[in-house]
């Protein structure tokens, strides 16, 4: 007798909404019974204990959601990884695994800097200034993704790699110029550059804290869902990632389709870049994000590509990130438990994934000679 | 929602009638645990619990991204009427201007930066003081003349401290170099050793350090050569190599901002305070000896008395440019601002 992991054939429609939601479902089981053992622990008792670690699950699940200020803390962390995640789908949609989000988000905010301080310092007009940078911006992701598109179009290397180290490439140069040439003359010799003037500043809402990214990033969306179902190159670019070779006898010039695929996908994170640097920052500084480029690969890949499911997964995440905090700042977590947290959680969404398409099956030995 | 803010009004309004404790929140920039510069930071705050003892709430977070994230932390706490906030790391010095002019009635002190709001204030410690009695152990001791200064990035206060640290070895010993490498890190082990590895590699017999992490002193130890720390007391974690580590000693500070703040006498005032105030200091380890500790510690008797300076002139630049002439002291500003080695440093400004 033997066990095999074999493909399940068919996998209800409904699992794709039923399995995450059982998977975080466990997540926080489990995490409550880890919580519950630290709050005994520091409690000394169980009754006491238990009631801590409902409040920190109500405070958690919550405030990033259903309060003002928690809300718009949700929807900031967001909007970075929604462009990121959104110019991931572009290129994972033909399997080509683009892990330089992190780089292309920061040649993004790097280049619209450049264009706020130095370049358009002259222009006036708040719509202009923003059209302009966010032009400046994208096509500054574009570019950075442009060398490893053409690498691999033309050299066949490994667009993994390439799009990874150059993330660690776009960052120095960042610390470059903001050790460097860009240092505010009036920031007393500290790093990061001059604040961005008003007119390069996203149009924001209720005391700031609430900036129109947001939606910059909806329209991204709406018309990446577009171009996905109803064009040709959605069409083309589906075949391309199912099944090179067959796009190849249909006549798809592959090497095109790979090299726009990389930078509108480095187009898009760029974009990203200057919506963060002009919606929030508002001002180049080492290390601006934490990561992420990385996070959104996640976020991506959890959506299974689809634009809009992109949006919410990205919005669920923020407010997972919010969420996390709450615990720390209000319930004295320790950092470590949080990450232990996260972890879970995208641990047990991989393995509800690989639960609704796999299943064990138990197999009889057959006597060969038969 | 409605419901939410009623709540929370009399929520506050009973508090207040109780004589509530002071609610203090801490935002750090790294994990407490490491033994360094948030570490020091969070045994400010643990001086605070002990001293204040129901008078006083506090809570933390670590690792708070310095940017956008780290703004709505503090919105957070804000948001919940903490009366007093510290920001303990430079990048959060924009989050902290524009979240407290969004909450006039918590007090927000930022360590380390440079601007104020009405209820804003700024705080650091003139760390340069025992990095130049560090320096006068690290010159005394080394044999080969070659010091190494591992350094974590090009800014002021780095470059302040690099510098008072070569006042301290000329001083003593005027053939050493200090070499500056840089590891543009705060908390990253491996690469702050790697850095560490380098100048052992070029034959320096003591290593100095600005990072959290303890991987420089263990570099040092692994090579039978001499270590001075950073932040706090580092000999357990190299106790063949450490000689001496200038450190943070937050807590009388905090004590005296939170009793100005419950008695109303805060002002956003930018406080830099030296040893006499107990900010900082050094510690010296059984290591060095009798002679050199005694001569370390009558230096730091002058600097405590103010007959004594770290910086005095004659000053000259790498290039050998006299920056400051004989008994000239730079001011404060020049201090914080401070963007070039002194001639016995070897190394470049990124």
């Amino acid at each position: 007798m033997k066990i095999r992991i074999e493909k399940r054939l068919e996998i209800p429609r409904y699992a794709g909404i039923i399995v995450p939601v059982i998977s975080v479902a466990v997540a926080l089981l489990i995490m409550g019974i880890i919580l519950l053992v630290f709050f005994v622990g520091r409690l000394g008792n169980l009754s006491s204990a238990f009631r801590e670690t409902v409040e920190a699950y109500k405070e958690m699940l919550t405030w990033p959601f259903a309060n003002r200020y928690g809300l718009f803390s949700t929807f900031m962390r967001m909007v970075p990884l929604a462009f990121v995640a959104l110019g991931l789908s572009f290129a994972y949609r033909m399997k080509i695994w683009n892990i330089g989000g992190e780089g292309q988000l920061y040649m993004g905010a790097m280049v619209s800097t450049w264009g706020a301080l130095f370049l358009f310092k002259d222009v006036k007009s708040p719509l202009i200034m923003i059209v302009l940078l966010s032009i400046v911006g994208a096509a500054a992701g574009a570019a950075w993704a442009l060398i490893p598109a053409l690498m691999k179009a033309f050299a066949r290397t490994d667009e993994i790699v390439v799009t990874l180290m150059l993330n660690y490439v776009a960052i120095f140069w960042v610390d470059y110029l903001v050790y460097g040439p860009w240092k505010d003359p009036k920031g007393y010799g500290f790093p990061g550059t001059a604040p961005f003037p008003d007119q390069a500043r996203l149009p924001s809402f209720f005391d700031d804290e609430f900036h129109i990214g947001v939606f910059i990033a909806l329209a991204v969306a709406v018309l990446l869902q577009y171009i996905y179902r109803k064009t040709g190159w959605g069409f083309n670019s589906q075949i391309v990632g199912d099944n090179l070779l067959a796009a190849r006898y249909s006549g798809i010039n592959v090497r095109n389709y790979t090299i726009i695929a990389l930078v509108v996908s480095g187009a898009i994170a760029g974009l990203g870049g200057a919506v963060q640097m002009m919606g929030v920052q508002h001002r180049l500084q080492h290390g601006f994000s934490p990561g992420y480029g990385y996070t959104a690969i996640i976020v991506a890949w959890l959506a299974k590509l689809n634009p809009l499911a992109i949006l919410l997964v990205s919005f669920l995440f923020g407010g997972l990130l919010v969420g996390n905090d709450q615990l720390q700042m209000f319930y004295k977590l320790p950092m470590a438990l949080i990450s232990v947290f996260q972890g879970l959680v995208l641990f047990c969404l991989l393995g509800g994934e690989a639960v609704s398409k796999y299943r064990l099956a138990i197999v009889k030995e057959v006597p060969e000679n038969e | 929602m409605k419901r939410f803010l009623l709540i929370l009004t009399l929520l506050l309004v009973t508090t207040a009638m109780l004589a509530a404790p002071l609610r203090v929140a801490f935002i750090y920039v790294a994990p407490i645990g490491d033994g360094g510069w948030s570490f020091m930071h969070n045994q400010g705050r643990l001086y605070l619990e002990k001293v204040f003892g129901s008078d006083i709430v506090t809570d933390f977070i670590e690792n708070v991204p310095e940017g956008a994230e780290g703004e709505s932390v503090f919105r957070g706490y804000a948001q919940r009427g903490y009366d007093l906030v510290f920001g303990t790391s430079f990048g959060y010095m924009d989050s902290m201007v524009k979240v407290s002019k969004s909450f006039p009635k918590t007090t927000f002190m930022h360590c380390s930066g440079y601007q104020v709001t009405d209820n804003l204030g700024t705080y650091f410690g003139r760390m340069y003081e025992p990095r130049f009695l560090s320096g006068l152990v690290a010159g005394a001791m080394t044999k080969t003349n070659i010091i190494g200064y591992v350094a974590a990035f090009p800014i002021p206060e780095v470059i302040r401290g690099i510098n008072a640290f070569a006042m301290g070895v000329q001083y003593v010993n005027p053939q050493a170099k200090v070499h500056v490498v840089w590891s543009n890190t705060w908390f990253d082990p491996a690469r702050e050793k790697e850095a560490a590895v380098s100048l052992l590699d070029i034959g320096a017999d003591v290593i100095a350090q600005h990072q959290d992490s303890p991987a420089p002193q263990q570099a040092a130890e692994d090579r039978g050569v001499y270590s001075i720390g950073y932040n706090s007391d580092m000999s357990a974690f190299a106790p063949k190599a450490f000689l001496a580590a200038p450190v943070w000693n937050w807590g009388p500070y905090y004590e005296k901002i939170v009793r100005s703040v419950m008695d109303g006498t805060w002002t956003n005032a930018q406080y830099w305070g030296g040893i006499n105030d107990g900010a900082v200091d050094i510690v010296l380890s059984d290591l060095v000896p009798s002679g050199v500790a005694k001569l370390v510690m009558s230096m730091r008797n002058a600097i405590v008395k103010g007959d004594m300076h770290p910086f005095v002139g004659p000053i000259y630049d790498q290039a050998g440019n006299l920056k400051y002439a004989e008994g000239e002291i730079p001011s404060d500003g020049d201090l914080l601002s401070m963007d070039w080695f002194i001639n016995n440093v070897v190394g470049k400004i990124q």
